[in-house]
């Protein structure tokens, strides 16, 4: 299993991040770790750092962990966990620019084929690029 | 028991007066959220300031740098919005800031700059998007013009306010708020509004002193 980029699910609501993950284990499949968390420290619509922080340790692979967020204060959140990640681990995370749902499909399917970071990342973020 | 230092009672002083004004603000911060942005920004930020309350002994008792990292990072873990980031971030530059070789208040300018150079780079904005950043740089540039002058404390205040104002016409480009386009010109910013009654909090604060 961790011979593959992991993937977590940052979202404002926990009901659209266990959604986008139950769509992504049913489309690619288990070989991919995936994550997620949603809501704010007291359980209302937001994101909460440490719960970020846990999804990535949750989804962790030695070929990193790439994220997808919905809007602003999720992708300042998940690249304020990065920062708080222990040191060996904040060069192998990349937040990803790209719709949540679709981003972290075809990153997972990429992510399967045992692709590297960096074309995990690519791939999620073709689907922003136009 | 220990007797609390000069300084510890200070920043005691100091933090506890932000925060409470910051909580006392929730409300107005909440309705300016919700006409140009997701209506979070009071809620979010009265619960990190309340965790920093709840903390405050503990923070206080600790060096002056790491008070501010403490500050910044229950900020970071409790705000729940975009703004825990950027104030922690802030907090946590001034830390560091003062752990490398800055002192207070000779580097007060120096120190602020940190702060406001770590939320410019965290939220990758610049001023005149609508934003904190538009009440932080002014008085970033007051407190580097004004420095040692007896009337700083005031010229900080008045900077925040006019500043503050200064927001209302513009459209948002960063944030939420940019969504709204047009929409946004005509109220002032939720995150400017909180950065000016931290700042005028401070202020408060420092000219009540005895």
């Amino acid at each position: 299993m961790t011979d593959t980029v992991g993937i977590v699910i940052v979202s404002h609501s926990k009901d659209i991040a266990k959604g986008t993950a139950d769509m992504v284990r049913q489309m690619v499949g288990s070989e991919v770790t995936v994550a997620f968390c949603g809501g704010d420290p007291d359980g209302g619509l937001g994101t909460n750092v440490s719960l970020i922080i846990d999804a990535i340790n949750r989804a962790w692979s030695p070929k990193g962990v790439a994220v997808l967020v919905d809007l602003g204060g999720a992708e300042t959140n998940s690249e304020m966990a990065v920062e708080m990640l222990q040191p060996e681990r904040r060069g192998l995370v990349a937040v990803c620019n790209a719709p949540i749902v679709e981003g972290a499909v075809m990153a997972a399917t990429e992510a399967a084929g045992g692709s590297s970071l960096e074309q995990v990342k690519a791939v999620a973020e073709e689907l922003s690029a136009d | 028991m220990s007797v609390m230092s000069i300084q510890e009672e200070k920043l005691k002083k100091l933090v506890k007066a932000a925060a409470e004004q910051v909580i006392a603000s929730a409300p107005k911060l909440t309705a300016l959220d919700q006409a140009i942005g997701d209506g979070d920004h009071g809620t979010n930020m009265k619960r990190g300031f309340e965790a920093v309350l709840g903390k405050l002994d503990a923070i206080a008792a600790q060096p002056l740098d790491e008070a501010f990292k403490s500050i910044g990072k229950t900020l970071v873990m409790t705000v729940g919005g975009a703004s825990g980031p950027l104030y922690g971030s802030f907090f946590m530059a001034v830390g560091d800031a003062l752990s490398r070789d800055k002192q207070l208040p000779e580097d007060l300018a120096d120190v602020f700059g940190s702060g406001v150079g770590a939320v410019s780079a965290r939220g990758r904005s610049q001023p005149g998007e609508k934003t904190m950043l538009d009440v932080l740089v002014p008085v970033l540039a007051t407190l580097q013009a004004d420095a040692g002058r007896p009337d700083l404390i005031a010229r900080v205040r008045a900077t925040a306010s006019d500043a503050l104002a200064r927001t209302a016409p513009m459209q948002a480009t960063k944030g939420r708020a940019s969504f709204l386009g047009a929409r946004s010109i005509g109220h002032v910013d939720p995150g400017a509004q909180s950065s000016c009654v931290l700042l005028h909090a401070v202020c408060d604060t420092l000219e009540a002193r005895p």
